[in-house]
């Protein structure tokens, strides 16, 4: 059952791509590409859920439920950020993150 | 046994007066409020009439002494066991008498005022201030604990503060009433530090536990002693010094001629009738601690009694405002009863003073309340309290004349009326016990002759001023209780006091020594009076020939010996410069200081960390991925090396 790929294979995979995430929604300054890395972010969680589930307890099934329910909440959060986004383009003009810093200090 | 919890009401009334007309008073019309404060008191006036009958007739004395009855009592606050103040009424003969003088000249001034405050501003104010004043001197009187008995003190104090500022609108007014606030409650603090030794010797505040002769309450105060008087006479001494405050007794009596900036309905009540005797009405109440435990004590009353009387009659004979003078004949007054008491001693013949001392207190709230109301009556008429503008009255005031008249003659003690049983009696007393305080005495009654007829002559008779409109007389209210207080100033001396009032309660009959102290007395009363009427009759250049003449000594005494001016350099010069302004300083840079200290370094470091919070997101979030990064590095280190 263990044959194929190895799980490490997997765990590297997903760090790669959370901190890929991670680096996103630090560096980049458009609210629609940081919105997308934080959906990287999520589906490299997604991965390593199912990769642990498939391989410490291939019998059974929470692991993929919950990878399930990441996709779901995932998808309308999607929904409510982009309207969040939206909104902020209408009172700012602008998508950049740097000009929204109405709640400092 | 009589029930007498009914006469909790008696002060009771009055505070419920106050509440109402305080808080719906500007509701209603002006004269409204004036009658049902009035209202009020006649109800505790014929309440305390009624008590003073069941009390003095219908109870049952045991050995012939008359009962300190505890009508109602009430633990208000239980600290332990032992220690608890309560509230409550006590009943003896002394309280009882002080109800119906309280009741009487606060029922008095009460119409009075309907007719002399009309169209003030503030009427409302004034008669509930008159009533919470009625209350709280009430519960003076029928105090069954020192404690009880201090609360009130103050709450007289905090109403005659009221009233003296009445007029809050004039300086002086405002900073007379500070004046007595200030000094009366400097005196207090004796009076509190002499509660505190004394109720720590006893181990009780209550009165009939105090006065108990021979019981463990007095047993106990004998034993430690400091500077060669026991602790008990100490405590006695600080108690009195309250007492001297409130009595406006030298040093302490500096408030007292200012506080005559109030309405002069409240000096009638107030300043010459009732609280100002409740120094004397205090030392009474101990009366048998006093005597029995710190004889002390008694002689220092008595001194400071009869210096404080003579000082105040020589000022007296100076002072130009009318109500002035009434104010040192009303310190010069209680100095009398003062004396008395200081000069008696406890039980039977012995104790005539104390009785004495009590029936001219009594006799003393009728004709000066009658003065103080007269005044107000010649106030009314010509708008002025100074004596240069005044003269020739008697044919514009009739019926103030006659009374001021009787009110005057009394005071100057002339025979059967009744400042002459009741003054004489004190000195009488003062005879038997100590002959110095006696020739004072006897000076200061010529004194007194002679400066209340300087006043009289000098309002009714001599020149007459040119007054702006006619002088008329004042309305029937005001007339009334002008009657009323002379018809009992000419009789309340005819109550055979004895009966009543004495140091151990038991009834005694007294006698006037007429050829020691009568005849004297009155010789010395008369040659006043003549002094006086050849002075004073018509106008004439004699009194300023009498001022040059005795150059030094009318200066002196109609600058009031520079007492003010002396207490004020105490307090501005030394006080303020070299106990306040150091305290002053301290507070302000060192208490204060190390506070906004603290303040200041909070601000400042928050000043420096607020850029932190930049409203960038990414910066948020760049430190939390730091921050979780940190965490999981050092979880794991943890994680590998201790486990």
């Amino acid at each position: 059952m263990n044959t194929g790929i190895p799980l490490e294979y997997f765990l590297v995979m997903a760090t790669l791509m959370f901190f890929a995430g991670v680096y996103g929604f630090i560096t980049r300054k458009n609210l629609i590409t940081i919105l997308m890395s934080v959906e990287l972010m999520l589906n490299a969680v997604n991965i390593m859920l199912l990769a642990f589930n498939r391989y410490l307890y291939p019998n059974q099934l929470e692991g993929h439920f919950f990878a399930l329910f990441v996709i779901a909440v995932a998808a309308s959060e999607a929904a409510v950020a982009i309207a969040i986004i939206i909104n902020i383009y209408r009172s700012f003009h602008s998508i950049d993150v740097e000009k929204t810093d109405e709640m400092k200090y | 046994m009589t029930n007498f919890s009914y006469t909790v009401l008696i002060p009771l009334i009055p505070i419920f007066v106050f509440l109402f007309i305080g808080l719906t008073g500007h509701k209603m019309k002006p004269l409204v409020s004036g009658i049902i404060g009035t209202t009020g008191l006649a109800i505790s006036f014929i309440l305390s009439y009624f008590t003073a009958y069941q009390y003095f007739f219908n109870t049952e004395k045991i050995n012939g002494a008359y009962q300190k009855i505890l009508a109602v009592n009430i633990t208000w606050l239980q600290f332990t066991d032992k220690l608890h103040v309560d509230m409550g009424v006590l009943l003896d003969p002394i309280s009882v008498m002080m109800l119906v003088v309280v009741t009487t000249v606060s029922f008095m001034v009460h119409i009075y005022s309907i007719g002399y405050m009309k169209g003030e501003r503030g009427y409302h104010r004034f008669f509930a201030f008159l009533s919470l004043f009625s209350f709280s001197m009430l519960g003076l009187v029928l105090a069954t604990n020192i404690f009880q008995m201090y609360i009130f003190w103050e709450l007289v104090g905090v109403s005659s503060f009221l009233l003296i500022g009445f007029y809050y609108e004039k300086p002086s007014a405002v900073a007379a009433s500070k004046k007595a606030f200030i000094v009366t409650r400097f005196a207090d603090l004796g009076f509190l530090i002499g509660i505190l030794i004394l109720s720590f010797n006893t181990g009780t505040f209550d009165f009939i536990n105090l006065t108990t002769v021979g019981g463990p309450a007095m047993a106990t105060g004998a034993g430690a002693s400091f500077l060669g008087l026991s602790v008990m006479t100490w405590s006695l001494i600080f108690v009195f010094m309250g007492g001297a405050g409130k009595s406006a007794m030298f040093p302490l009596h500096i408030w007292l001629p200012d506080a005559m900036e109030g309405p002069t309905p409240v000096s009638a009540l107030i300043h010459a009738a009732t609280m100002v005797v409740a120094g004397v009405y205090l030392v009474a109440r101990l009366f048998p601690v006093y005597a029995l435990s710190a004889p002390d004590g008694l002689t220092v009353v008595a001194y400071v009694g009869s210096f404080s009387s003579l000082f105040a009659a020589v000022i007296a004979c100076t002072q130009m405002d009318i109500k002035r003078v009434l104010a040192y004949s009303t310190m010069s007054q209680i100095g009398y009863m003062m004396v008395g008491v200081g000069v008696s001693r406890y039980g039977g013949e012995a104790g005539l003073g104390f009785m004495a001392s009590m029936f001219h207190l009594f006799t003393h709230a009728m004709f000066k309340a009658l003065l103080f109301l007269g005044a107000g009556s010649i106030i009314h008429a010509v708008h002025s309290n100074v004596m240069n503008e005044m003269g020739g009255l008697r044919k514009y005031l009739p019926i103030t004349h006659i009374t001021f008249l009787i009110a005057c003659l009394t005071i100057a003690g002339i025979p059967f009326l009744s400042a002459f049983f009741s003054k004489d009696e004190i000195l009488s007393a003062a005879f038997e016990h100590n002959r110095l305080i006696f020739f004072v005495q006897l000076f200061v009654a010529g004194l007194t002759a002679f400066y209340m007829f300087r006043l009289y002559f000098r309002v009714f008779w001599n020149k007459e001023p040119h007054y702006h409109h006619t002088p008329h007389e004042a309305p029937l209210t005001m007339t009334i209780p002008l009657i009323f207080l002379a018809i009992a100033s000419i009789f309340a001396g005819y109550i055979p006091f004895g009966q009543f009032v004495s140091s151990d309660s038991i009834p005694f009959h007294s006698e006037i020594d007429w050829l020691h102290v009568a005849i004297p007395s009155i010789i010395v009363g008369l040659l006043g009076i003549t002094l006086a009427f050849v002075m004073y009759k018509k106008e004439s250049n004699l009194p300023d020939k009498m001022a040059n003449s005795l150059k030094l000594l009318y200066v002196g005494a109609f600058n009031k010996f520079y007492f003010d001016e002396l207490y004020l350099f105490v307090t501005k010069k030394i006080i303020f410069n070299y106990i306040s302004r150091p305290v002053a300083w301290f507070d302000r840079h060192i208490v204060d200081g190390s506070m906004n200290g603290i303040a200041w370094i909070t601000n400042a470091a928050s000043i420096k960390i607020k850029g932190f919070q930049s409203g960038q997101l990414q910066q948020y979030a760049f430190v939390f991925v730091l921050g979780s990064l940190l965490l999981g590095i050092l979880f794991s280190y943890f994680f590998i090396y201790l486990f």
